[in-house]
């Protein structure tokens, strides 16, 4: 009779093994693309649909997961938050005076068909539109509790978080304008 | 049993939703609207024919005593590299998808049938399994969340069928999978007799 703990652990061994060389092949294809997303998206949250090119500053860390984009035409700030189903990664777009002039989310694990809709909730034409909005004059939380935002339907918690990202997004932005000095350029 | 029968077994015979009851929070969680359920069903089946063909393939040299332990990591393995190399290769349907891969290694359906058919089949008879059960999931994945959609939106496959301010959103949200489930249940079932 073969030794059952051998053959596991042979049988552990190699899909191990299996699972580092994928890794191996795949690390650097992943970053990549993460790399090529975020850029994508930094664009799209300062320019939106308009065509252009954007001079990207070094990114400036705010805290572990908060990263501040500076580029001539905005700021965008990169952070993460928990969601009802895990991390939520959100990158905001704000001009000079702090208003929201887009967002996209990088990364989320919210429910399917429920809390994946926050990609196109809060958008311009969105039911629960933040875009154009000051998070230091307008209250961004949800009606809920209080604030002037329409949560998505049936998933309050999800909307909560992605508007908690967006004012540790504009709190770290705000912070950095005044501590570093490296606010975004006028003209 | 011929190949096509496997085949047919699995989409009607035992369909592992509709009769076998099998992977029932999958089903229920992931059919909000048909492309989910559709998408589901598919990342499933890619899983599940890798898994019966390996098991198949290494089922005598392994001891019953730690059948079970080996069956999960194999199938653990397959999820996890199916997940790095889609997100590597198919960046865009990995954004559709990525959300449900994880979710698969927990599904009974797979581990269900590398017990009952892959350990005891040879290699292509497994694979035909597979792709049997593959698709009766993938089939009544997307049945179920075409229903569920078209109910609680008003949409399929985000075609609009009617407004969605009409929609019963109770059917989009859990209750409607169960009460949707079992409609199609009795349905199936009616039919199959």
């Amino acid at each position: 009779m073969t030794n059952m703990a051998l053959v596991l652990t042979l049988i552990s061994v190699i899909a191990g093994g299996a699972l580092a060389a994928v890794n191996e092949i795949t690390k650097e294809p992943i970053k990549e693309i993460n790399q090529r997303n975020l850029n994508d998206g930094i664009k799209r949250v300062i320019l939106g649909s308009a065509e252009g090119e954007l001079a990207v500053q070094e990114p400036w860390q705010a805290d572990e997961t908060t990263f501040i984009y500076a580029t001539d035409k905005g700021t965008a700030v990169q952070t993460s938050v928990n969601g009802f189903g895990g991390e939520m990664q959100v990158l905001v777009g704000f001009d000079e005076e702090g208003t929201i002039k887009g967002y996209t989310i990088l990364k989320t694990a919210e429910t399917p068909g429920l809390g994946v809709k926050a990609d196109t909730w809060f958008q311009e034409g969105g039911k629960g539109c933040i875009i154009g909005k000051n998070p230091s004059s307008a209250n961004l939380t949800v009606s809920k509790d209080g604030g002037e935002v329409d949560a998505i339907t049936a998933s309050t918690i999800t909307s909560r978080a992605f508007l908690r990202a967006v004012q540790q997004a504009y709190d770290a932005f705000k912070g950095c304008d005044a501590n570093s000095g490296a606010s975004p350029q006028q003209h | 049993m011929s190949n096509i029968k496997v085949l047919l077994n699995g989409i009607v015979k035992e369909n592992p939703t509709f009769v076998l009851l099998l992977g029932m929070c999958p089903t229920l969680g992931t059919t909000s609207s048909a492309i989910n359920g559709m998408s589901m069903g598919l990342a499933t089946m890619a899983v599940l024919i890798c898994s019966n063909v390996v098991i198949s393939a290494i089922k005598n040299l392994i001891p019953d005593a730690v059948r079970i332990p080996s069956f999960i990591v194999v199938i653990a393995s397959f999820v996890t590299a199916l997940q790095m190399l889609m997100q590597a290769f198919v960046p865009d349907i990995y954004a559709t998808l990525g959300l449900f891969i994880p979710l698969i290694v927990v599904n009974c359906i797979i581990l269900g049938r590398a017990e009952a058919f892959a350990s005891k089949n040879g290699v292509v008879a497994s694979a035909f399994d597979g792709i049997g059960m593959g698709l009766g999931f993938t089939i009544a994945l997307t049945i179920l969340g075409a229903v569920r959609e078209l109910l609680g939106s008003g949409r399929v496959f985000n075609f609009e069928v009617y407004p969605e301010d009409y929609g019963m959103l109770m059917f989009v949200l859990a209750p409607g999978a169960f009460i949707v489930l079992g409609y199609l249940l009795a349905i199936f079932n009616k039919v199959k007799e």
